[in-house]
């Protein structure tokens, strides 16, 4: 991520670098201002929508009540607090993906498939290895979900370098599939024999240690380091500058004698492991079990999360544990207030919408010297035509 | 000779007999199953038009999915909010109209003109990235009707019902030979029914009108057309808003016509398929009509192989699959085509870019 273009200073000028402050705004100026609207959307979405369920009393101070109830579900306690961080482990390494994806300009919007089929692999070999040394057992599920999740991300990079198929809409198959071969799987092979409904063996030794309270899967410390990593990679060496290079400018990547069919391939499947892992943090780290049924809502939170992030690693650490505390808070939410739990995706919704709106948002609220909401540069994206050779 | 026999002789070759059997499956099963085919399509080929309209003007619209959503949500909620006005249901003769069903179908393709031209506002007025934008579309589609879906539901409304079929007279549809199509185009709903006059009109529209020479235009060179004096802002917007009328009528169709009810995402990637539909037809309303049907037969296949699956050697074969992998052939289907159709289809060569004006200096 690179800061604002300085102005043209005149000829012979030093210009002094921007204090922290001015820089750490220019930042976060449209993320905070973007979230903070988002809020009162919701509030506006409450009120009204209690106007619309008949037999309800109307209550002014619903939202507060509602947020309230947010809040206190998110850090009211110190086991609110560690299932904030379990939700936001997996948002992580999901936006990681995404975000990655961004960085070479693919929209991988198939991390949702990549999380069901990486989960399917840590419960293939997490319930074949249950009995065996944790150790072992550990890191063999978690690979598996790795390469589960790499699996689904190569085949829509391979198809889109081979033949110019869309990843846009080849990813969005790919999780219609994933489900179904998941359904499959859970209710045919892997089942418990003489279970009433199709569920999975218990993965045992595989599990994910726990490292803070009861429920703080070893998937928080990952999540972090896996940020770290990532930043590293994009922008510490050669491979990341390729990635960077092939999403910024296609055409002159390949002057320079790079090779963006075979980066889309790595890109995709590299994003595709990410996506996996997020699949692999759920299934070790908190099922333990699958059932035909499972899935989260990690998939689309992660669009959101790189979105609000704007593919900036780091950023999207931060991003997640927003969207991670809203997650964990809806439930208490729903049974405080009555508010479905749907309003974290209405919330995420709006979040987007006014990032994507951000340009006019800094025309009204005046907000000059900062970045914008959604990078604005983007590759032609049409979705048809293949790759120019 | 006797006929079944030589089928039956046919059918007994090793391997190869497997083919005949799956032909000999379809010919039996396509026909009698042809006016559910033409329902499956009926979404598949409205949003294809959808994208049609919008690619050919240059702008990527990839929110169909979630513009129908909302549409197919709007539809039911207006019937379920005004049914108590107009007391109880009279259906009329001509596809049981009733006025609730009338006003539930207009909301449904305001509300979609709607989110329509929020997607052209940002796509071309904001230059945002068109695939993020529709992105958005689709959160904010899933998110809001599956939170308003979760208040109401609580308390079980009831909906306006459905738009009945039309039936055709026996004559026409137990013609031989081609009484089948008669009856897959005729014994429809009224949104059905007019896909078939929409694809044409789109196609003539889009081939033989002056509107027409001008979106295509603007896909292909928007410099060159804003040169000769077309505004391509505005035909851009235009087309945009115009094909949510087609995503409405698709969103419509699932909750008022198929059936008559909304569920949560009950629009089950189809405005994606759909995308895929475009592409294979190669941005040409006929062509992708014609793919919406391919798509469609799969759709419908899918379900009748889990339902009455052949008989015999090709049955026992499809009995030990699990049935979820004919469930999921529509979309790896999607994918196949998508990957081996792209190359040799060439879409408008401005399509997903954004257009900005030349200073006026």
């Amino acid at each position: 991520m690179t800061t604002p273009a300085p102005a043209p200073a005149p000829a012979g000028a030093v210009r002094p670098r921007p204090s922290l402050a001015v820089r750490a705004w220019a930042i976060l100026a449209v993320p905070v201002v973007v979230t903070v609207l988002s809020l009162l959307v919701g509030a506006l979405i409450i009120l009204a929508s209690e106007l619309i369920v008949t037999g309800r009393k109307f209550d002014p101070f619903l939202p507060f009540t509602a947020y309230a109830a947010l809040l206190q579900g998110a850090f009211g306690s110190p086991e609110a607090i560690v299932s904030t961080l379990v939700y936001t482990a997996p948002l992580v390494f999901g936006g990681l993906a995404v975000a990655f994806g961004f960085k070479a300009g693919l929209f991988n919007i198939g991390v949702q498939g990549q999380f069901l089929v990486g989960a399917l692999g840590a419960v293939i070999v997490g319930v074949a290895l249950a009995d065996a040394p944790a150790p072992v057992a550990i890191v063999a599920a978690t690979a598996a979900g790795i390469l589960g999740g790499a699996l689904w991300g190569f085949i829509p990079g391979f198809l889109k370098a081979v033949s110019g198929a869309h990843e846009v809409v080849s990813t969005i198959m790919l999780n219609y599939v994933a489900v179904q071969l998941l359904a499959a799987l859970v209710s045919g092979p892997l089942k418990v024999p003489k279970s009433p409904s199709p569920v999975t063996y218990d993965v045992g030794n595989a599990a994910w240690p726990i490292v803070l309270g009861d429920t703080g899967h070893i998937g928080i410390i990952l999540a972090p380091i896996a940020a770290v990593f990532v930043w590293w990679l994009l922008f510490r060496t050669t491979w990341g500058f390729e990635v960077r290079s092939v999403g910024a400018s296609p055409d002159a990547a390949r002057y320079a004698g790079m090779r963006p069919k075979a980066l889309i391939i790595a890109t995709m499947t590299f994003s595709g492991a990410l996506g996996g892992l997020a699949g692999t943090a759920v299934l070790l780290g908190v099922t333990h079990t699958m059932t035909s049924s499972f899935g989260t809502t990690v998939g689309f939170d992660s669009i959101a999360v790189a979105l609000l992030a704007r593919s900036s690693p780091l950023g999207v650490i931060a991003a997640a544990f927003l969207f991670g505390s809203l997650r964990a808070g809806a439930g208490l939410m729903q049974i405080n207030a009555g508010i479905p739990v749907e309003l974290v995706d209405v919330l995420q919704a709006t979040i987007l919408l006014f990032l994507v709106a951000s340009p006019v948002l800094r025309r009204l609220l005046r907000m000059r010297g900062v970045q914008a909401g959604i990078t604005e540069s983007s590759p032609s994206h049409a979705l048809g035509g293949g790759l120019a050779d | 000779m006797d006929f079944t026999t030589w089928i039956n002789g046919l059918y007994g070759i090793p391997v190869i007999g497997l083919v005949f059997q799956l032909a000999g499956y379809l010919v039996a099963v396509i026909p009698q199953n042809s006016p559910n085919i033409m329902q499956q399509a009926t979404p598949l080929a409205l949003a294809a038009l959808c994208g049609v309209l919008c690619e050919r003007s240059g702008v990527v619209n990839i929110g169909i999915e979630g513009t129908m959503l909302a549409a197919a949500f709007t539809a039911w909620i207006v019937g379920v909010a005004i049914q108590p006005y107009f007391g109880t249901p009279n259906p009329t003769d001509l596809f049981g109209l009733t006025f609730p069903l009338v006003i539930a179908l207009v909301a449904a393709v305001l509300v979609a003109m709607g989110i329509s031209a929020l997607h052209a506002w940002l796509s071309i007025s904001l230059r945002a990235d068109q695939i993020i934008s529709g992105t958005i579309i689709n959160i904010a589609a899933a998110g809001l009707t599956g939170y308003l879906n979760q208040l109401i539901s609580q308390n079980s409304p009831a909906g306006a019902g459905e738009f009945a079929r039309f039936v055709a007279p026996t004559a026409l549809t137990s013609l031989p030979i081609v009484g089948w199509l008669f009856a897959m185009i005729l014994n429809q709903g009224p949104i059905t029914i007019s896909v078939i006059i929409l694809v044409i009109g789109c196609q003539l529209w889009l081939f033989r009108s002056r509107w027409g020479l001008r979106t295509r235009a603007v896909g292909e060179h928007p410099r060159a057309a804003e040169t000769v004096g077309i505004d391509v802002i505005r035909v851009r917007y235009r087309n945009v808003i115009l094909g949510g009328v087609f995503a409405g009528l698709a969103g419509a169709f699932l909750s008022i016509e198929a059936t008559n009810s909304f569920q949560q995402n009950m629009t089950a990637g189809r405005g994606f398929i759909a995308l895929a539909a475009v592409i294979m037809g190669r941005w040409t309303p006929i062509g992708s009509f014609g793919a919406a049907l391919l798509f469609a037969t799969f759709l419908q296949l899918g379900q009748l192989i889990n339902i009455a699956p052949p008989s015999g050697q090709l049955g026992s074969i499809m009995a030990s699959v699990p049935p979820q992998l004919f469930d999921a052939l529509p979309y790896i289907l999607t994918i196949v085509i998508l990957a081996g159709v792209v190359g040799r289809s060439v879409p408008p060569a401005a399509d997903g870019q954004p257009y900005v004006r030349e200073a006026a200096s």
